[in-house]
């Protein structure tokens, strides 16, 4: 027998400027052919402290920086830390404003699951098409937010012990619009999408999680029910006022790309569900908790973890005060960085061309992963 | 399971492991658990198998630098032939260190938070930790982060490496007494 030189591994830097990684995010990839053997993940591209930056505000100036950790959906970030401070400051918010922040997490889930799903398929070569139908209603929530916050973006909406403004009765009817025309373009958009042959192909059996390591590694989020995990903190820690809603938790079965595909577009209808009760029963009457005092907020010494289930996973803030104006230790939960721990584990095996995939499946925003 | 609960069974099934209640004065009334870093390894280990602590949220440390108390001692003295009570202020330090948080939940029993910190022994030369990524790999990402940016070095992680500040930097950003070098020294500003 002739003897064979093992294969030499190619190593290749995917990114940090390559388009599929949205945004600046390397991976050092080592190839035996086209599959993958070895994948590391190279952070800090867009690191700039924030927690430093932090604990140097006060308790309300940190409310903006939070708006640019996942700069997609700065009202769920809002909302992470004004709960974490209302725990620590023992504070209460008004039934209005709790339905006001249900309504504008379940829209900022609507436009970034749409968002995703829009991405992912630019990342499987469906250029343009998908990803515009999806920004074009994601431009509509833009404007709802604009018009209640003054900034399509960077909301800086709530606060704790409330929300900054009331909405208007007009808003709401807006809003009413958009959640019943949502649904027809989720129709549309899934005529095209979930049954097409290229989309099945190029994610059944891709970059399969088993259930056991994403539990191990801290997935949370629509990758953790991809794998059939029913973990929502909606109606495990039923925070806000989820309690007074009806909705399903769906749940996937392989743990697939194309689970993880399906969970977004599932959610997105468990999502009108809410905002069709929530726009229905939101009560009159105050939008802050007239104790809560927004400046000068001087928290006891203590400590306290809140989390929400933002559209990415488990977003928490850890706040540590010493009784000063400015918290002593403040620390994000940040989904994105922890479902990238079983990015290599998804990958070995792969074919290059998956890991784009499989990295869009996870659904990353760079500034929450690098902060 | 409350944490007194958790507590004695560490102390119960762990011959000579420390256990001790850290109260959390604030509203939200997480209270913790803190575990000599000796048996912290095996304390986690029974806390995922046996507690059904399937989860480890969060993983981050906290620098406690060098901290004065100050105390006030009312005594009895002679002043001037008169017996007088004087106030003295006297100063203690308490030495400073490094502490990491974990905030662990079960997923199966739907509980948690059950938080678990651990201490180093100074801010210097004594930060070892064992590191609790053989029992979550969740904790894989953020305690590589934890000795980034606050220099806790973790005895067992498989890949110890900075992650987010760049490979040859030093020091660690987020300790309480960092002082970042001036502007022009930023290699990453280049010439200017």
């Amino acid at each position: 027998m002739t003897p064979v030189a093992p294969a030499e591994l190619m190593e290749i830097s995917m990114g940090p400027q390559h388009p599929s990684t949205h945004g600046v995010f390397r991976m050092d990839v080592s190839l035996d052919g086209e599959r993958v053997m070895r994948l590391k993940p190279v952070f800090g591209y867009l690191h700039r402290n924030h927690e430093k930056i932090a604990e140097a505000a006060s308790y309300l100036a940190a409310i903006p920086y939070t708006d640019r950790l996942d700069y997609l959906c700065s009202m769920t970030n809002n909302w992470g830390y004004a709960l974490a401070v209302e725990k620590l400051a023992g504070l209460t918010v008004p039934e209005r404003a709790e339905y006001i922040r249900v309504i504008v997490a379940e829209l900022t889930r609507l436009q970034n699951h749409a968002g995703m799903v829009g991405f992912l398929l630019q990342d499987m070569g469906a250029s343009g098409t998908p990803l515009m139908y999806a920004f074009r209603e994601r431009e509509r929530v833009l404007d709802l937010f604009e018009a209640l916050s003054g900034a399509r973006m960077m909301c800086n909406y709530m606060r704790f012990g409330g929300v900054r403004v009331d909405c208007s009765a007009e808003w709401l009817s807006k809003a009413g619009k958009l959640v019943a025309n949502f649904g027809g373009f989720l129709d549309e958009f899934e005529q095209l999408l979930t049954g097409n042959e290229i989309l099945m192909a190029r994610t059944q059996g891709v970059g399969v999680l088993p259930r056991e390591l994403a539990i191990n590694a801290g997935v949370t989020g629509p990758g953790l029910r991809a794998c059939g995990v029913n973990y929502d903190l909606r109606k495990v820690d039923l925070y806000g006022v989820y309690d007074r809603f009806q909705f399903r938790v769906p749940l996937g079965e392989h743990g697939d790309v194309f689970d993880r595909y399906m969970m977004r577009v599932l959610e997105m209808r468990e999502s009108l569900r809410i905002l069709e009760q929530a726009l229905g029963d939101i009560p009159s009457g105050p939008v802050m908790d007239p104790k809560a005092r927004l400046r000068g907020l001087r928290p006891k010494v203590g400590e306290a973890y809140g989390r929400i289930e933002s559209p990415k996973g488990e977003l928490g803030f850890y706040l540590i005060s010493d009784g000063s104006p400015n918290p002593y230790r403040y620390r994000v939960r940040p989904p994105s960085l922890i479902n990238l721990t079983v990015l290599e584990d998804m990958c070995i095996g792969q074919n290059i061309a998956d890991v784009v995939v499989i990295l869009g499946s996870i659904d990353i925003v760079m500034g929450e992963v690098d902060r | 399971m409350t944490l007194e609960e958790i507590s004695s069974r560490l102390q119960a099934g762990i011959p000579g492991c420390q256990v001790e209640l850290v109260v959390n004065g604030s509203p939200s009334a997480q209270n913790s658990l803190l575990i000599d870093r000796e048996h912290g390894f095996a304390a986690a280990m029974l806390m995922r198998d046996q507690f059904g602590l399937d989860y480890c949220s969060n993983v981050t440390a906290v620098d406690w630098p060098d901290r004065e108390k100050t105390e006030k001692v009312k005594s009895r003295q002679m002043v001037d032939g008169v017996e007088k009570e004087v106030e003295e202020t006297k100063k203690t330090t308490i030495p400073g260190y490094l502490e990491v948080v974990y905030h662990l939940f079960s997923i199966e029993k739907k509980h948690g938070p059950v938080v678990v910190r651990m201490r180093t022994g100074n801010r210097t030369d004594d930060v070892a930790l064992p590191s609790l990524t053989p029992v979550w790999r969740s904790a894989e990402f953020q305690e590589r982060e934890a000795f980034d940016l606050f220099g806790v070095v973790f005895e067992g992680h498989p890949d110890l490496r900075r992650i987010l500040m760049w490979e040859g930097f030093t020091d660690h950003p987020m300790r309480r007494d960092y002082v970042p070098p001036p502007d022009d020294d930023l290699e990453l500003l280049g010439e200017r």
